[in-house]
């Protein structure tokens, strides 16, 4: 089988947040990147578990600078077979789906991966775009799933449970937790990701619709108030009168 | 022009986020001196209630399957669009709401920012405020497609009762029919989920196991919350996955949220430091935690929380 796995980049989870002096841009300088967890987490991994179950390859397909090549190559070593990389630090969701559609597009995938969400925006945007523009069924938030003869049956999240959801292949997953257990690459892997194709592939124009003009920060909560360990009643009261949260 | 909001009705019924999400919607169409409409999918039961959180009109589209399937509701959510000619469509940041926008995105050729949280400002054309970097930051978008779309991040605007109940009108659409099956569905126990929860009671390793948790359950029960936990906890399996908070986990905006046995690092802070009052319990004077909270208990949770269920008791006793 084919299957296709869509691997961003983000700011390390401890990463310092600041903006350039205009607050227009963020700013990147000592930030270190990482994969969005759920992409490599969760994605990924399930992915390599079909393959090593399945058979076939795995793509993955990044759409950012050659300043993430590291963060292909971990992905390589974890399990993906080759990568493409289009060259472009994308502007929004929307025109990471074009990029991404327009790689994936011809290529008869049996099944697109994404993350549920990236950890730094969270729209959780692009799998849907790009399940409408390659026409594919899209199944949101999927933390389980069981595959054979060219038919899935992938659990996904809804508001207050979760469904089962029986579909063929070809279709497009976000990945949640649950859908597999984290992997370390291993010394093997790093060894062989370093000889796996990485294909640079140059962007098709994209209009952008929407923009960031500016960037804030909220302001620092005001200093916590201690509440003696003894003096339940007096949280109780505070919760009810001061701040009338109950 | 008018603005569009799509309620949505999970399970057959318009609730809390639907509520929110036409409220803001009202609001935003009053800024841009425009119409209201709310649309709903299937058969919701209370559809007409939404023209009392400030809908002016209240319209369905029935033929629709009842589980999400992203790319039939996209189609009538589109089509609704277009037979109203609404230049603004807003939906839920929610599970349902998150697996369509795309694909409205797309069909629409409309602009799209997700996670707003609060009303657009129209001052300098049309721009909103979006959550961004874990709640460390806000970004403000300037919009300029013909059509506008965003999802309201839940918790995030004030449901307001400001008009009427509305007949609903029908709209007729030829859809096709979906091509998931669903095999099974399985409801999570306790009432309200999680991001849509106004009070959460969340645990973490300070609890030892999960043979603990009974002490957070009863504070939760005292004051009708739900209950969340930080991420070691829910990869040890002592509580479910859906409970775990943070950036890798639910983001959550609640009017309260009390961290117990939390340490609070910065991970686990991105999922709830947008909360309204943050109320933290640690036996470490030095939990990173306190910096981010409101009010905060030094303290053996063991001790402290069974006293703090018995005051909640005893206040909601004699405050009715
Ligand atoms: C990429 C990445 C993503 C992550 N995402 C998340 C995420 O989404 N959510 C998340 O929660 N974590 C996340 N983490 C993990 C995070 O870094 C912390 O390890 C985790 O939040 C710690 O959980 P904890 O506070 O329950 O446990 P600990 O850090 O072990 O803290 C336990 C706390 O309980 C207190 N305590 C102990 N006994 C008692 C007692 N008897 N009474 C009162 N207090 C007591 C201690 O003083 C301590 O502060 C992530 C980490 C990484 C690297
Ligand atoms: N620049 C990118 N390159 C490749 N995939 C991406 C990129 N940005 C986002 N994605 C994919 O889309 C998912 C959801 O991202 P988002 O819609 O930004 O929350 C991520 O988990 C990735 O799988």
């Amino acid at each position: 089988m084919k299957q296709l796995v869509c691997i961003s980049s983000m700011p390390d989870t401890a990463a310092k947040i600041s903006f350039t002096a205009d607050q227009t841009h963020f700013n990147k300088e000592g930030v270190q990147y990482i994969m969005n967890p759920y992409d490599e987490w969760y994605a990924l991994v399930r992915a390599v578990e079909m393959k090593e179950e399945h058979g076939g390859t795995i793509t993955v397909c990044h759409v950012g600078t050659a300043n993430n090549d590291t963060i292909i190559r971990k992905a390589l070593a974890i399990g993906a077979d080759e990568a493409v990389r289009v060259n472009k630090d994308p502007q929004d969701g929307y025109d990471v789906a074009v990029q991404i559609a327009n790689v994936a597009r011809d290529q008869e995938f049996d099944i697109i991966y994404t993350g549920k969400e990236s950890i730094d925006y969270n729209a959780a945007s692009v799998g849907a775009m790009l399940a409408e523009l390659l026409d594919l069924p899209f199944i949101s938030y999927a933390n389980h799933m069981t595959y054979a003869h060219g038919k899935a049956s992938v659990t996904r999240e809804i508001e207050g449970g979760d469904e089962i959801v029986a579909l063929p292949s070809p279709f497009i997953l976000s990945a949640s937790k649950g859908l597999a257990e984290q992997r370390i690459p291993n010394m093997r892997g790093i060894m062989m990701a370093k000889r796996k194709p990485l294909n640079v592939v140059e962007p098709v124009a994209v209009s952008q619709m929407a923009r960031i003009v500016k960037y804030s920060t909220p302001p620092p909560r005001e200093a916590c108030e201690m509440i003696d360990p003894e003096d339940m009643d007096a949280l109780v009261r505070k919760l009810a009168e001061e701040a009338k949260v109950i | 022009m008018s603005v569009l909001v799509f309620a949505e009705s999970p399970e057959g019924k318009c609730k809390k986020v639907a509520f929110e999400a036409v409220s803001y919607a009202r609001k935003t169409a009053d800024l841009l001196q425009t119409n209201c409409i709310a649309l709903t999918l299937g058969s919701p039961d209370n559809a007409s209630d939404l023209g009392k959180y400030g809908a002016k009109e209240v319209k369905n589209i029935p033929n629709v399957p009842e589980h999400l399937d992203g790319a039939i509701y996209a189609k009538a959510i589109a089509g609704a669009v277009r037979k109203t000619g609404a230049t603004v469509l807003i939906l839920s940041h929610s599970s349902t709401g998150k697996s369509i926008a795309g694909r409205l995105a797309v069909k629409l050729e409309a602009g799209y920012v997700a996670n707003v949280n609060g009303l657009p400002m129209i001052e300098n054309g049309f721009e909103v405020n979006s959550v961004a970097f874990s709640g460390k930051a806000t970004a403000t978008y300037a919009m300029e497609s013909d059509i506008k779309m965003l999802s309201l991040m839940s918790n995030s605007f004030q449901v307001e009762v400001s008009g009427e109940v509305l007949d609903v009108d029908t709209i007729e659409m030829d859809l096709p029919t979906s091509e998931l099956e669903i095999t099974d569905v399985k409801k999570q126990e306790g009432a309200v989920p999680l991001p849509e929860a106004e009070l959460v009671v969340s645990g973490g390793r300070g609890f030892k196991g999960p043979e603990n948790w009974q002490i957070l359950l009863d504070l939760a029960d005292a004051l009708s919350a739900a209950t969340a936990c930080s991420r070691p906890v829910a990869d040890s399996e002592w509580r479910p996955h859906h409970e775990h908070v943070g950036q890798t986990g639910v983001t959550i905006r609640p009017n309260l949220y009390i961290a117990i046995g939390i340490s609070g690092a910065i991970q686990h802070l991105g999922g709830v430091n947008n909360s309204h009052c943050i109320v933290v319990v640690n036996k470490d004077p030095e939990a990173p935690f306190f910096k981010a909270a409101d009010y905060g208990v030094v303290g053996d949770l063991f001790d402290v929380v069974p006293r703090l269920t018995e005051s909640v008791k005893k206040y909601k006793a004699s405050h009715g």
